[in-house]
């Protein structure tokens, strides 16, 4: 899957470095192909071998031009900008202002929407978020996938116009095609249609598409998805019911 | 726009054609959502109802209003007071009298703040129509000026350094990711063919979307019965981004649409357009 960053027309300078970073070479999968982090469908060696080379060189190059602010010199900084934005927004109902103090994840997102992240830093995040990960304590993954479809379809929660009450939606039909009874789905993520029918239900998917479910920044950094368990966007029943939805073989995103 | 006395006659039949359209479409229940705003939209061409918001705005624009009791003709919104003739194409921009880039809608307040002696705090508190509720006089008002810039080229300057900080500034913001949901602008607006469920998404990085984006604001929502600016565009856009509540003509809004408007150059402005 493609980030909504790396697809971008980058500037001539820093083009160079864009084409080393091995996931913006991962190139747009259709529905069911395996994706970058995947178990069970390791990259070929050869393959192996470029990553490492693209991260030295990166190393070596990119990453001083990214780091330089060469070409935000004109500009304001970031820290500025933060500010402006801080001061440009007030608390209303759920949404406080504290929402405009950026992780890590989101600043260094933020900083590198246009240019080249260094490997080391992309590497660094993506650890974060994998070692952040918190498997179910009862050891099941999958819950009902009907109400998975019905957290899949649900599209509120957490703006200011929502409440402590709201029951947060997953919205996940806004970027994902799922089952194929509902032609309203959004393209910004990849089809999930067949999902858990082209990968099954062994421990390793499980893990991985709970992960993906948990903080999808595990495998790419700074990809479009919100971290649904890592925010607590979803409860943990929900992302199981969410689970089922893609993986439970009677699930309509199955048929 | 002058409110002629034909014109008056159009906007009568233009109201009915609303409500010939409304009950229709209720009546037909086997229609979708989107044949239904389709088949609105075109009844609607000919009387957009923001004609109806401009006509309104004309009036309070040109009335001795406020403690101060002055109309707006006096307004300097970039081309000289009192001209109006194609000012929002080229906005926002650097005024001298305030040292500041502005937007139409904070040019406006500042303008009725000076010149009227209007409140500042009174007009930022509520500058947004709720959902059937009768339009604000801001909407009105940028109703009627957006009317006058209709069919000319945006041309949102970029030569004082003020103005090239913003759009700098600006472009920061489109990618400034926060809230639970992790989303910046450019989650959505910065790949081409991108959809949330049907609805397009603009790729505002790139010109030609960005031309009919831009230029499509201000403009009447059919939804919700209201004329919407570009303020209220952003507003919108950052409560779905899970973001805090933009403060009304804040520095930021301000710094976004001029990116935007940057990014939009050479387009044409299509405002006040009719949407869904």
């Amino acid at each position: 899957m493609k980030t909504f960053q790396q697809s971008r027309d980058l500037p001539a300078a820093s083009q160079t470095c864009a084409s080393q970073t091995p996931a913006s070479r991962t190139p747009a999968l259709p529905p069911g192909e395996p994706r970058q982090g995947e178990p069970g469908r390791s990259r070929p060696l050869a393959g192996r071998f470029t990553v490492v080379a693209a991260v030295l060189a990166i190393g070596a190059g990119c990453a001083v031009g990214a780091s330089g602010d060469a070409g935000r010199a004109a500009g304001p900084t970031d820290a500025e900008v933060a500010a402006v934005m801080k001061a440009s927004f007030q608390a209303k109902g759920i949404a406080k202002l504290d929402r405009l103090d950026q992780s890590p994840l989101q600043s260094a997102c933020s900083t590198y929407a246009t240019t080249a992240m260094p490997a080391e830093l992309k590497a660094s995040l993506e650890k974060a978020a994998l070692d952040g990960v918190r498997f179910p304590a009862d050891g099941n993954y999958l819950g009902d996938h009907k109400k998975g479809e019905q957290i899949a379809q649900r599209g509120v929660g957490m703006q200011f116009s929502d409440n402590e009450k709201t029951v947060n939606g997953g919205n996940c039909y806004a970027c994902h095609q799922l089952s194929k009874e509902e032609l309203a789905f959004g393209n910004i993520g990849p089809s999930l249609h067949h999902y858990g029918k082209l990968r099954g239900t062994s421990e390793p998917i499980l893990k991985y598409t709970w992960t993906r479910l948990w903080n999808s920044h595990a495998y790419n950094a700074c990809n479009a998805m919100p971290r649904y368990g890592d925010a607590g966007i979803l409860t943990e029943e929900q992302l199981k019911d969410v689970m089922a939805l893609l993986l439970d073989p009677k699930s309509p995103v199955n048929q | 726009m002058k409110a002629t006395g034909g014109r008056a006659v159009l906007r009568a039949l233009a109201a009915t054609a609303c409500a010939v359209a409304m009950s229709s479409a209720q009546a037909q229940s086997t229609m979708t959502t989107e044949e239904g705003i389709e088949q609105y939209r075109e009844m609607l061409q000919d009387g957009n109802p923001a004609e109806l918001n401009a006509m309104r705005g004309e009036g309070l624009w040109t009335k001795a209003r406020g403690p101060k009791n002055a109309s707006l003709e006096g307004c300097d919104l970039g081309l000289g007071p009192g001209v109006i003739k194609g000012a929002y194409a080229q906005l926002p921009r650097w005024f001298a009298d305030t040292d500041q880039v502005m937007d139409f809608e904070s040019r406006l307040i500042h303008c009725m703040v000076t010149l009227q002696g209007f409140e500042r705090d009174k007009l930022v508190a509520r500058p947004f129509s709720g959902t059937g509720q009768p339009a604000t006089e801001i909407e009105d008002l940028v109703a009627y000026v957006v009317e006058e810039s209709r069919g000319e080229k945006i041309a949102v300057p970029q030569k004082h350094p003020k103005e090239i900080a913003a759009a700098k500034a600006g472009e920061k913001m489109f990618f400034f990711r926060g809230g639970p949901y992790d989303f910046s602008c450019a989650t959505c607006h910065s790949k081409d063919d991108q959809r949330i469920r049907l609805q397009d998404l603009p790729n505002l990085r790139e010109s030609k979307p960005a031309q009919a984006a831009f230029g499509s604001w201000p403009a009447y929502r059919v939804s919700q019965g209201a004329l919407r600016t570009m303020q209220w565009r952003l507003y919108d856009c950052f409560r779905q981004q899970r973001f805090p509540e933009l403060k009304y003509v804040s520095e930021a809004s301000i710094d976004l649409i001029t990116y935007l408007g940057v990014r939009a150059a050479g387009g044409t402005l299509q405002a006040p357009a009719i949407k869904r």
